[in-house]
C-alpha cells in the first residue's frame, strides 16, 4: 500500500445563512485522487483557491472527508481512533512562521511536539539537537524566535515537526511569506530532509521554481487534480499551465518560445545548464 | 516607538538567585511581602533590611538598575507619607495651619515607606532573576493542585506563556498599522484625549481581526503537532528542587521565625 492513497476525495464548504439553510456549497476537493509512496518528494501546485490547503489539512486530519476516503501510512483517516497517530507520522508546517511558533525560546518550540506526545525528558532534549542540526539552525537553540528572519523561523517550524520523528512532513505554502534567500534555506533544509533521512515530502506551492526539486506533480484547479507526473513532463506542456494561470519557470518558458520559433530545443528544458547544452547541440 | 517596550524586566547573569527553582522564589517572595507587615520596631526593620541586602548581592543585580523600578510608586509613596504625616493622632510635633504632625505619623511615615520600597524592590527581585517562562513555570506547578477543584492549571500557564510570545508580535503588527494609517493621513497626536481615544478605533478594529485570525492559526498548528491538553504530556524543562532550594527554604523559614519571634519578644 502507498504511504498516502486518496479515492475520490470530496471536501465541500457549507456556507449556511442564520436559520441554518445551506447558502452555498462551495467544493473545495472534487474526487481527488493521489499516491505517494515512502520517500517519495511529491510537490502539489496549483492556483489561489484551488484546493491544495484543504488537501493539505487532510493529510493531517485538520479536516476529514466528506466523501471518498484517504488512508495516511495505513491507517483511516475517517477512523478517530487513528486521530493522534497520523497527526503524528505526517507532520505539518504552515504559511506564516509566527503564527505556528509556540514558545519563546527556540529550543522549547522545537520541544513542544514530543512534549505531546509524552516522550520521556532525556529523550526530548536528543531530539530537539537532532532536529535543530538537521536544519542547520542548533546555534540559535537558546534564541528568541522574534530575532530571527522569515527563513530561519520556517527551519524552526521544520526542525519542530522533525523532533516528533515523522514519516512524512507536509507544508503547506511554507516559502508564501519569504524573501528569495529564505525560500532558499528553507527548500535546500526540506531537500536534504527527504533525500538524507528518506522522509517522505508533501510541498504545496504555487512558485513553479520550487517544483523542479520533486519527484512527482499534481497540479490542481478549482479541486481537480488537472495533471500529475515528473516535473520535465508537466513543464513540458506550457500551453496547459498557462490556462491554469500558473506560470511555467523562466527558463522552460524561454525554452518553450525559443521552439516555437523554430529552434529544435526538446520540451521540458528545467534549469539553465540543460538550455545551454541544448542550445550549444544545435550547433 | 512601541517597539521599545521590554516584556517583564529579566536581568540576565549568573547567579544563585537566578539558577533557583522558581517556585521556591516565588515562595520566598510571598514570605518576605508578609514579613514585611509583620515586623515592628528597629530590629525588624534591622532583620528585613539585611534579608534584601543579602539577595540583592547574592542576585548580581545592580541595585541602580532595581532602584528604576521605585519610579512607578514615587506618587503612591507620597500620598502615603503625606496621609500618614498629618492623620495620625498622637502627641503634636510641630503645627502649622491647622494641620499638625505628630510624632507618631512621622513614624508610621516612615516605617509605611520602608515597607512599600522593600515590598516592590523584593518583589521585583522576583521578575528581575526569573524568566517569564520559568514564571509561567513554577506557577502551573506550584497552582497544580488546584486542578483537584477544577481550576485549568494547564491551560491558564499555556494562554500565559503564548500572550507572552505575542506580545513582541502584536506591538510590531500594531506599530505597522499605525504607520499604514499615517500614510493615509491619520492623526493620532493632536487633539484631547476624547479625540485621541476615538482614533484609536481605526487601529484596534484591524489589531483584533489580526489577532483573531493569529489565534486560529495558531490552534490549527497546535493540533498539527498532536496539542491535546496538560494530560500525558512531558516537559523538556521539568521542574527538579536542588539542594539550593531545600536550603533556600530553610532560610526563608528560618528569616520568618526570627521576624516574629522579634515582634512577640521586643
Amino acid at each position: 500500500m502507498n504511504f498516502i492513497e486518496a479515492r475520490k476525495l470530496v471536501h465541500e464548504y457549507i456556507r449556511r445563512d442564520e436559520e441554518g439553510n445551506v447558502e452555498n456549497i462551495l467544493t473545495a476537493l472534487d474526487q481527488v485522487d493521489l499516491d505517494v509512496k515512502q520517500g517519495q518528494f511529491v510537490a502539489i501546485l496549483g492556483h489561489n483557491g484551488s484546493g491544495k490547503s484543504t488537501l493539505a489539512k487532510h493529510l493531517n486530519v485538520l479536516l476529514t472527508a466528506g466523501g471518498g476516503s484517504l488512508w495516511v501510512d495505513g491507517k483511516d483517516t475517517l477512523d478517530e481512533d487513528n486521530l493522534w497517530d497520523i497527526r503524528q507520522n505526517a507532520g505539518m508546517v504552515f504559511q506564516n512562521p509566527d503564527n505556528q511558533i509556540i514558545a519563546s525560546v527556540v529550543e522549547e518550540d522545537v520541544a513542544f511536539g514530543p512534549e505531546n506526545i509524552g516522550v520521556p525528558t532525556p529523550e526530548i532534549w536528543k531530539r530537539v539537537e537532532k532536529s535543530l542540526k538537521s536544519v542547520g539552525m542548533i546555534q540559535y537553540r537558546e534564541h528568541s524566535p522574534n530575532k530571527l528572519s522569515g527563513g530561519q523561523k520556517q527551519r524552526v517550524a521544520i526542525a519542530g515537526v522533525m523532533a516528533m520523528e515523522p514519516k512524512c512532513i507536509v507544508l503547506d505554502e511554507p516559502t508564501a511569506m519569504l524573501d528569495p534567500n529564505g525560500r532558499r534555506e528553507v527548500l535546500d533544509a526540506v531537500e536534504q530532509l527527504n533525500k538524507e533521512k528518506g522522509v517522505t515530502v508533501i510541498l504545496i506551492t504555487h512558485y513553479m521554481e520550487e517544483v523542479i526539486r520533486a519527484d512527482q506533480v499534481y497540479v490542481m484547479d478549482h479541486g481537480k487534480v488537472v495533471m500529475q507526473g515528473t516535473p520535465r513532463s508537466i513543464f513540458s506542456q506550457v500551453e496547459a499551465l498557462k490556462s491554469y494561470r500558473l506560470d511555467v519557470p523562466q527558463i522552460t518558458l524561454l525554452a518553450h518560445e525559443l521552439r516555437k520559433e523554430g529552434l529544435a530545443i526538446p520540451e521540458g528544458i528545467l534549469t539553465r545548464q540543460e538550455l545551454a547544452e541544448a542550445l550549444c547541440r544545435l550547433y | 516607538m512601541l517597539r521599545d517596550i521590554t516584556i517583564g524586566q529579566y536581568y540576565p547573569a549568573d547567579s544563585v538567585i537566578h539558577r533557583l527553582d522558581p517556585r521556591t522564589k516565588l515562595m520566598g517572595v510571598l514570605i518576605y511581602v508578609v514579613s514585611l507587615f509583620v515586623f515592628r520596631g528597629l530590629a525588624g526593620l534591622a532583620a528585613v533590611t539585611a534579608a534584601l541586602a543579602f539577595v540583592i548581592w547574592l542576585s548580581k543585580v545592580p541595585f541602580g538598575y532595581m532602584v528604576r523600578g521605585l519610579k512607578a510608586i514615587v506618587i503612591i509613596l507620597v500620598i502615603t507619607v503625606l496621609f500618614n504625616l498629618f492623620l495620625t493622632p498622637g502627641e503634636p510635633l510641630v503645627e502649622f495651619f491647622g494641620l499638625k504632625i505628630t510624632w507618631e505619623g512621622l513614624e508610621h511615615a516612615a516605617f509605611m515607606t520602608v515597607r512599600l520600597t522593600y515590598l516592590i524592590l523584593g518583589s521585583s527581585l522576583l521578575t528581575l532573576t526569573t524568566t517569564p517562562n520559568q514564571l509561567t513555570d513554577g506557577m502551573e506547578r506550584a497552582l497544580k493542585p488546584l486542578n483537584k477543584i477544577h481550576v485549568p492549571v494547564h491551560e491558564i500557564s499555556m494562554m500565559m506563556s503564548i500572550a507572552l510570545r505575542f506580545i513582541p508580535i502584536l506591538i510590531e503588527e500594531t506599530d505597522k498599522i499605525m504607520r499604514a494609517q499615517l500614510a493615509r493621513g491619520a492623526d493620532f497626536e493632536s487633539g484631547n484625549l476624547i479625540k485621541k481615544a476615538k482614533s484609536m478605533v481605526p487601529l484596534l478594529v484591524p489589531l483584533f481581526i489580526s489577532a483573531f485570525r493569529r489565534a486560529n492559526d495558531l490552534a490549527m498548528a497546535m493540533e498539527a503537532r498532536c496539542y491535546r491538553g496538560g494530560d500525558g504530556r512531558t516537559k523538556m524543562k521539568p521542574l527538579k528542587y536542588k539542594r539550593a532550594d531545600v536550603f533556600s527554604y530553610l532560610l526563608i523559614g528560618g528569616y520568618f521565625a526570627v521576624v516574629i519571634l522579634l515582634r512577640a519578644y521586643l
